[in-house]
């Protein structure tokens, strides 16, 4: 199948893109075909400001597998970090995030 | 068709003014050679306006037809990289069929339009593009069709679908030439019950066509950069494509 559902998660924090960094708003989640990874489908994230226009994306694609592990290795780091990751540490919700995929 | 010699082509960017005035960049590919050439417009699939889709224009360039591949995206911005702006409009629930086929609309004037055209004007796609093709086929005047396995001709369009897609099928008797349908029976969209349909359609109305269905084929077996690629459904495919193609879009 070429699309799946998009999940949508708002997010605080920054990414650094082709026009270096920028504050993000939202990271879509979405299974697809990949722009450039070679598999058929890939797990994609694109963290965006939608208000700076298309360019402003940082964007990931991720076989299935590995973006399991990337979700385990985030929740483990949070978890380790314990108090300082906040009161919602064991869960994602509100979490800042800043991502350097350059 | 005769092939230019060496296989020599010329490639460029274009600029195409759609029906709504809106500026549309598209990748045009033409043969060495006065021609004359029929032409193909080659749609692009849901990943955008991709480097694989500019060199599908560029074999038939090859082959000897001119091509042209408008960026069905450009209105994210014309600056914009392919993949930003396929993801964009992903995001926006793709593009409406009613702009679609304004675009296909100028792109095949403009490939009618050059100096070296034989007047003929075929039209392919791959996966959301095998609809565009279908839909094309349905919408603008063109002489030969192609569908590479595309998804919601038939069907149903599952909840939850990111793309604001309808089923066209219903649309059959408009189809304005004939269609050539390559399709992989492990897909699941188009299912091979969802090939059953369209062909099924296509007899009730009379239309001219030709569908071949691979085993051990999914989705996507022409896509040469990933797992999904299928060399002898491929190898068979390309040939079709020309046969196809040589047998429509010839003399003029």
């Amino acid at each position: 199948m070429c699309s799946y559902l998009t999940v949508a998660a708002d997010v605080a924090g920054s990414a650094k893109g082709a026009q270096g960094w920028f504050s993000v708003t939202t990271a879509q989640v979405y299974f697809d075909h990949p722009f450039h990874a070679p598999f058929d489908h890939t797990l994609n994230i694109d963290f965006i400001d939608p208000a700076k226009g298309p360019g402003a994306r940082v964007a990931v694609e991720l076989s299935a597998e590995s973006a399991r592990r990337l979700v385990a290795s985030i929740n483990e780091a949070l978890a380790a970090a314990g108090p300082a990751a906040g009161p919602e540490a064991q869960g994602v919700a509100g979490a800042s995030v800043s991502v350097n995929v350059s | 068709m005769p092939a230019p010699p060496e296989e020599a082509l010329s490639a460029r960017n274009v600029m195409l003014t759609g029906r709504d005035g809106a500026q549309i960049n598209a990748y045009q590919a033409v043969p060495a050679g006065d021609g004359p050439f029929p032409g193909v417009l080659v749609i692009h699939h849901l990943p955008g306006w991709d480097w694989s889709t500019k060199e599908i224009a560029r074999r038939f360039a090859a082959r000897g037809y001119n091509a042209i591949c408008p960026n069905l995206y450009a209105r994210q911005g014309l600056d914009v990289d392919p993949d930003d702006a396929a993801a964009a409009t992903r995001e926006a629930g793709g593009i409406p069929d009613e702009q679609f086929v304004g675009d296909a609309g100028v792109a095949v004037e403009a490939l009618r339009a050059l100096p070296s055209s034989n007047g003929k004007v075929g039209v392919i796609g791959y996966c959301s593009g095998g609809r565009h093709a279908f839909l094309t086929a349905l919408s603008v005047p063109v002489d030969a069709a192609v569908d590479c396995y595309g998804a919601f001709v038939t069907g149903t369009v599952p909840e939850g679908f990111p793309l604001k897609v309808t089923p066209l099928v219903d649309r059959t008797p408009e189809l304005g030439c004939p269609l050539l349908g390559l399709f992989g029976n492990d897909d699941q969209f188009p299912s091979p019950e969802q090939v059953d349909e369209l062909e099924q359609a296509l007899k009730d109305a009379g239309k001219t066509y030709e569908f071949v269905r691979y085993d051990g084929a999914g989705h996507a077996f022409f896509a040469v950069d990933r797992p999904a690629y299928r060399p002898e459904a491929a190898v068979d495919g390309w040939q079709r494509i020309f046969d196809w193609y040589g047998r429509y879009l010839a003399g003029g």
